[in-house]
């Protein structure tokens, strides 16, 4: 008999960052599956509307997806899901987001200003993420201080050094990241008990 | 008016046995609608078809998808599976949900998740 005690929870990370930054080596360094084809139907740019009317549904479009999954006991299991970085698929991000635990956003010290969109994304909603600087050849060296810096980022925000073609460097920022979850989680909590107290 | 009502672009395709015939808005399978009406159905959400689901009846889509729900599977692996864009797949697998016909465990937002259980997937984490 299947109850909804025989379906693991599951729990998700977002890794994101500008096209070309590592996102399909990090998640595929932990992964126990393959990458998938997804399709996207361009009409969920015009999410909102409850009726065919005015929908303007062209044609569906084949996205690869970054999207990883790690079996942490039988009954939880964790997603990682990249954004794509291209800004057609720019629309699928909020479908990609919504629920995460935590968010990675990775960097790359040759092409900083690629990492500001999602930052602005997930400032914006307030949503705790760690900034991941992957390690490239033949990029200079950055002091991570410098980087939170550069990128004027809270002090909150844990800035570390990464190599997503590595396990355990791919482990240690995903345990930052849910370090950082734990932190604003726990904040959180004393902000409801404070104005519970009145 | 006698006249087929084409002027408007709703009538059928010119011709019905060209590539326009084969052409099905993505959103027909849910009757329009883009949202699902349950919040806690999400990409990375984990469905498995409930005792007797397969007995039901019902559409194509749907039928496939319960299908594939013989173990837990997310939505997002449904949707690439069976070529449903996302959008679609998650408004189909919401309905099979409040039909009784799919079943999940997920909360409806992650900040429901008590502290004590994001510590755990903090620990399984750091023994990968």
């Amino acid at each position: 008999m299947s109850d909804r005690s025989e379906v693991p929870l599951a729990v998700k990370v977002v890794v994101s960052g500008g096209l070309g930054v590592g996102k399909t080596t990090f998640v595929g360094a932990v992964s126990e599956i393959e990458p998938l084809d997804t399709e996207a139907a361009i009409t969920e740019v015009a999410l909102g509307v409850d009726s065919l009317d005015g929908v303007d549904a062209k044609t569906t479009t084949t996205v690869a997806l970054d999207f990883g999954r790690i079996t942490l006991e039988k009954s939880i299991v964790l997603y990682l899901f990249g954004t794509p970085g291209q800004d057609r698929f720019s629309f699928l991000w909020d479908d990609l987001v919504e629920g995460a635990l935590g968010t990675v956003v990775m960097v790359d010290t040759r092409r900083i200003e690629d990492s500001f969109p999602a930052i602005d994304y997930f400032e914006e909603r307030g949503a705790p993420f760690v900034l991941a600087v992957n390690r490239f050849d033949g990029a200079e060296e950055f002091d991570t201080e410098e980087i939170r810096e550069a990128l004027g980022l809270d002090a909150g925000v844990p800035v570390l050094p990464c190599d997503a073609r590595s396990r355990a460097s791919v482990r240690d920022v995903l345990v930052a990241v849910m370090d950082r979850v734990i932190d604003v989680h726990r904040k959180a909590g004393r902000r409801t008990a404070a104005l519970a107290r009145g | 008016m006698t006249r087929p009502p084409d002027a408007d672009g709703d009538g059928p395709a010119e011709d019905a046995g060209g590539a326009e015939a084969m052409f099905v808005r993505p959103f027909i399978m849910t009757g329009g609608r883009a949202r699902p009406t349950r919040a806690e159905v999400r990409l990375e959400t984990l469905v498995l078809a409930a005792p007797g689901a397969s007995d039901a009846p019902l559409e194509f889509e749907e039928r496939r998808l319960v299908e594939l729900c013989s173990a837990p599977v997310s939505v997002a692996e449904l949707a690439a599976r069976t070529r449903i864009p996302f959008g679609v797949a998650k408004v189909l697998v919401s309905d099979l949900m409040t039909s009784g016909l799919l079943v999940s465990r997920q909360a409806e937002e992650p900040h429901e998740l008590p502290l004590d259980l994001i510590e755990r997937i903090r620990d399984h984490v750091r023994s990968l």
